[in-house]
């Protein structure tokens, strides 16, 4: 009986030496389904229509439509370049000034909690990385039930994102197809029955994908039935700034839950608001009754972080931090992210105002009212297929179009092709 | 009441508990032989000079920016580094069943594997396909694959205590007795902690079991270049599995050989049956990915790539066959960058020429003096592990410590398991300020030409008076 080796090694080019496994191990691995939110980018990029446009993913883009290097990271980068850093691990939690500066960002720098000691806040691979290491964390160690209540809708990397983490999805009535609005009252309706003890999860601000935020005295009424319910707080905050302009007012609803006494857990990303999106830089804070137990809350985190990826990524972390902690980086950061918000505001009205003239008797309000990146049309699958098809227009099919690829020179292009498919 | 009042205080990581313990002592004679990063001869930490070249250029190119890296990573990175793990001419690779997928350094390799192997893996999320690491192995493969989901983790025979070396018969008994599609995590060199590899004889024996018991072969390779200075030499195991067919996954760290520890540059590398097959496993790879970190970081993976994909750059960070002897010109010209190695061991070979024992080169081709020899970023640090390894053994030898030593100098990495007992660890640690971990491993990187004549009489010591 021949060896199937030796005749590998004679006539090399003549046998595959993996035909010695009869079947490849990986016969039954599926075909993953392609990403919808970068399926569109595909697309975009085979179009070869010049007037196409591309309002798929969230990443901001200037009035030309190129990607945006805030001033004030290519200062901090300098800055970094000039003192020569070593290149050694950081701690599991990640770099110590980046994590107190990114607290003091969401929570207020005179926040009772900073002070007292109560909140543990670790480094994350961006906004993903973090509502990963909480998801996880809940998953160890949340005595409650296993649900975690999202949005209807949602980023749609939540549910697969808690899913893998061990938890299991529900919804709450948020977005109001009839108003392109808040659907206030189905909000509390939903949230007054969910469980004791259960996981909500609240964007913080510019509500992704609708761009749909309740209005502070909303916010209050769903921080006291929350707490009626005794449910356990997931913020989601990852448009500091980038919503209105202003990282405080962006902040408010995570600070109003503090100070009325939820323990939150929050996940922070600074892809958006300091361009930083391929450095993955990012934070979760838990906020405890103390100061021992957010230290044992600290340990824990430790453990679930350091079998993903040991310590996180430093120099991201480096660039934010230097922003934060440089005083004239800190006001020009503040600057540009008020700069981005207002373009983006700028372009919402310019479309409104583009489908007006188009002579559009629909109501277009909710553009103007929807904060942040996204904008939720209103458009329905047949209308938005047409948009593509027609006009090159990519977007999502849900009627879900990121403000940030609108600009000056294409908004009334734009609103030509959706007067086009919606009269 | 809070709803985490009942979360236990959890044990600290013993590596790093070791250094912040060193960094309390006040002992001006203290030394850290604990945790896993290279130092220069002055204790300190070495950023690679190719790699600040390349930083530099990345500062100063205007058109680069910070947008989001593909799920699975910058393209240039990840092929670029399958090829330096399989080799540039692999048939594997031509033959485009060769995938790579960008991880936070060799960790987040790992556990994306992990994750992948569970889910699609013998079955469909079978956790209970027994996953085998080595007695004893890096303290987070266990942990890596339990959060991942499997349920059956199981040490396979390695150290053999008594004789100081690798138990093969104990290895592939446990190999014949795992049952089949069992998961092996294999050193692909420089085994952490002990720092004793295979010879590629005992690999091939390893390899005819696992072929013939089915069982799945994932390489951890984090010291790849750094363990003997040669790429080639390092990458053997996995090349020969390769050739014998096997479809393995590589988890890939380049925070040791390129010194980028903080920067998290890590690349999973899958070699496949076929394109088809690869596609398919790349797919669910991304669906993995998405929901752990959404893509991977940018910066370390520039650095690595630009470095892999350019000549000139390539040949600072490694040079094949050790060496580029400079000329006269050569010299001249390079002599204000800081590539140059000083020869610390010139002596005069039998043959009468001038030969450096650390480079082991002779320099007889070379007329200037001081003698000088460009070698990549690479050599230099695994050159100064072998003369660190070669002078403790002989300063141990020197003292009449009991024992044999010779291990030191067999074992090769970064690491070497003494074989101090716990008892003389603790000797060592309390007594005498030199840190190292229970297991009596040492990081021969804190080890320096200042320090070693102190340490070698500290083991003399923990030797002679502890039992």
């Amino acid at each position: 009986m021949y060896s199937f080796f030796s005749f590998k090694h004679s006539h090399p080019h003549h046998y595959s030496p993996a035909l010695f496994l009869y079947s490849s191990w990986w016969g039954g691995v599926q075909m993953g389904p392609p990403d919808p939110i970068l399926g569109v980018t595909e697309a975009f990029k085979r179009d070869t229509n010049p007037k196409k446009m591309n309002l798929g993913v969230g990443a901001y883009r200037d009035d030309q439509g190129k990607p945006f290097v805030l001033s004030c990271v290519r200062k901090a980068e300098a800055l970094i370049a000039a003192k020569q850093l070593d290149k050694e691990y950081l701690p599991i939690g990640g770099l110590g000034e980046f994590t107190k500066a990114c607290a003091q960002l969401a929570l207020g720098a005179d926040n009772e909690v900073l002070k007292s000691g109560r909140s543990i806040t670790v480094q994350t691979i961006s906004g993903t990385g973090s509502l990963r290491i909480g998801a996880n964390f809940l998953s160890r160690f949340h005595g409650g039930p296993r649900d975690v209540y999202l949005p209807k809708p949602s980023w749609g990397n939540h549910t697969p994102i808690f899913r893998d983490a061990g938890m299991q999805l529900k919804a709450y009535r948020y977005y109001d197809p009839s108003t392109c609005g808040f659907d206030f009252k189905g909000a509390l309706d939903d949230i007054s029955k969910i469980p004791e003890q259960s996981v909500i999860l609240l964007h913080a601000c510019a509500h992704n994908p609708t761009g749909v935020d309740p209005k502070p005295e909303q916010w209050k009424e769903i921080a006291d039935l929350v707490k009626k319910r005794n449910l356990l707080v997931f913020f989601d905050m990852a448009y500091q700034g980038f919503a209105s302009g202003d990282i405080d007012r962006d902040a408010w609803s995570v600070r109003y839950f503090i100070e009325q006494g939820h323990n939150i857990v929050l996940s922070q990303s600074f892809a958006k608001n300091m361009g930083l999106y391929g450095e993955r830089v990012g934070g979760f804070t838990v906020v405890c009754n103390d100061a021992d137990e957010a230290k044992r809350v600290e340990s824990q985190l430790k453990i679930l972080i350091r079998p993903i990826y040991s310590n996180p990524p430093m120099n991201g972390a480096r660039i934010a931090t230097t922003i934060l902690n440089t005083p004239d980086l800190r006001s020009l950061w503040l600057e540009e992210v008020h700069g981005m918000a207002n373009r983006i505001i700028k372009m919402r009205e310019q479309l409104v105002a583009g489908l007006k003239k188009e002579g559009s008797t629909h109501n277009w309000q909710h553009v103007i009212d929807q904060i942040g990146m996204f904008c939720f049309t209103g458009l329905k699958p047949e209308q938005v297929e047409r948009l593509t098809k027609e006009f090159s227009v990519y977007m999502t099919k849900d009627g879900r179009i990121s403000m940030a690829g609108v600009s000056s020179g294409n908004v009334g292009y734009l609103a030509h092709g959706i007067h086009a498919v919606t009269k | 009441m809070s709803i985490f009042s009942d979360v236990p205080q959890a044990p600290p990581v013993a590596v790093f508990k070791l250094t912040a313990d060193f960094r309390e002592d006040s002992h001006p004679q203290k030394v850290n032989l604990g945790v896993g990063a290279y130092r220069t001869d002055d204790s300190q930490p070495w950023v690679l000079p190719v790699v600040k070249k390349v930083e530099r250029l990345i500062v100063e190119d205007d058109s680069l920016n910070h947008e989001y890296l593909p799920i699975l990573g910058l393209p240039e990175f990840r092929s670029a580094s399958s090829k330096v793990a399989l080799g540039d001419d692999s048939p594997a690779i031509k033959e485009n069943r060769v995938g790579g997928v960008q991880a936070l350094g060799g960790t987040g390799a790992l556990r994306i594997g992990a994750e992948f192997l569970r889910r699609w893996y013998n079955g469909t999320n079978n956790t209970a396909t027994p996953v085998y690491v080595s007695a004893p192995t890096w303290e987070n493969h266990n942990a890596v694959f339990a959060d991942a989901g499997f349920k059956d983790i199981r040490p396979y025979h390695y150290w053999d205590a008594a004789k100081r070396g690798l138990d093969l018969a104990g290895l592939l008994d446990d190999l014949e007795k795992a049952p089949e599609h069992s998961i092996f995590v294999l050193h692909a060199c420089a085994h952490n902690p002990t720092g004793t590899d295979p010879t590629q004889e005992e690999w091939k024996k390893i390899a005819e079991i696992m072929k013939r018991r089915k069982l799945f072969v994932f390489f951890d390779s984090a010291y790849q270049g750094f363990a003997s200075g040669s790429l080639e030499k390092d990458a053997w195991a996995i090349r020969f599995f390769v050739s014998e067919g096997f479809e393995l996954f590589v988890a890939q760290s380049f925070s040791k050989n390129f010194g980028l520890y903080n920067e998290r540059v890590g690349n999973l590398t899958v070699v496949a049956q076929d394109n088809e097959n690869l596609t398919r496993i790349l797919s669910q790879m991304e669906k993995i990915v998405r929901t752990t970190w959404s893509n991977p970081p940018s910066q370390g993976a520039r650095i690595v790539s630009k470095t892999l994909n350019c000549p000139e750059l390539f040949a600072e960070w490694y040079v094949p066959n050790g060496h580029m002897p400079l000329t006269s010109a050569d010299i001249i010209a390079e002599c204000l960058t800081d590539y140059f190695h000083f020869h610390m061991n010139v002596q005069n070979s039998v043959f009468g020429e001038k030969y450096c024992s650390c480079c082991r080169i002779y320099l007889s081709f070379i007329s200037l003096s001081p003698p000088l020899c460009r070698k990549g970023n690479v050599k230099t640090m695994a050159d100064r592990v072998l003369l660190m390894r070669d002078q403790l053994k002989s300063k141990l030898q020197a003292l009449g410590t009991p024992g044999t030593w010779d291990h030191i100098t067999q074992q090769i990495g970064m690491f070497s398991f003494t074989g101090l007992n716990p008892k003389q660890v603790e000797y060592m640690i309390k007594e005498k300020h030199v840190y190292l971990m229970a297991s009596g491993r040492i990081n021969m990187c804190g080890l320096t030409t200042k320090n070693i004549d102190y340490v070698a009489q500290s083991i003399h010591e923990a030797v002679t008076k502890v039992q």
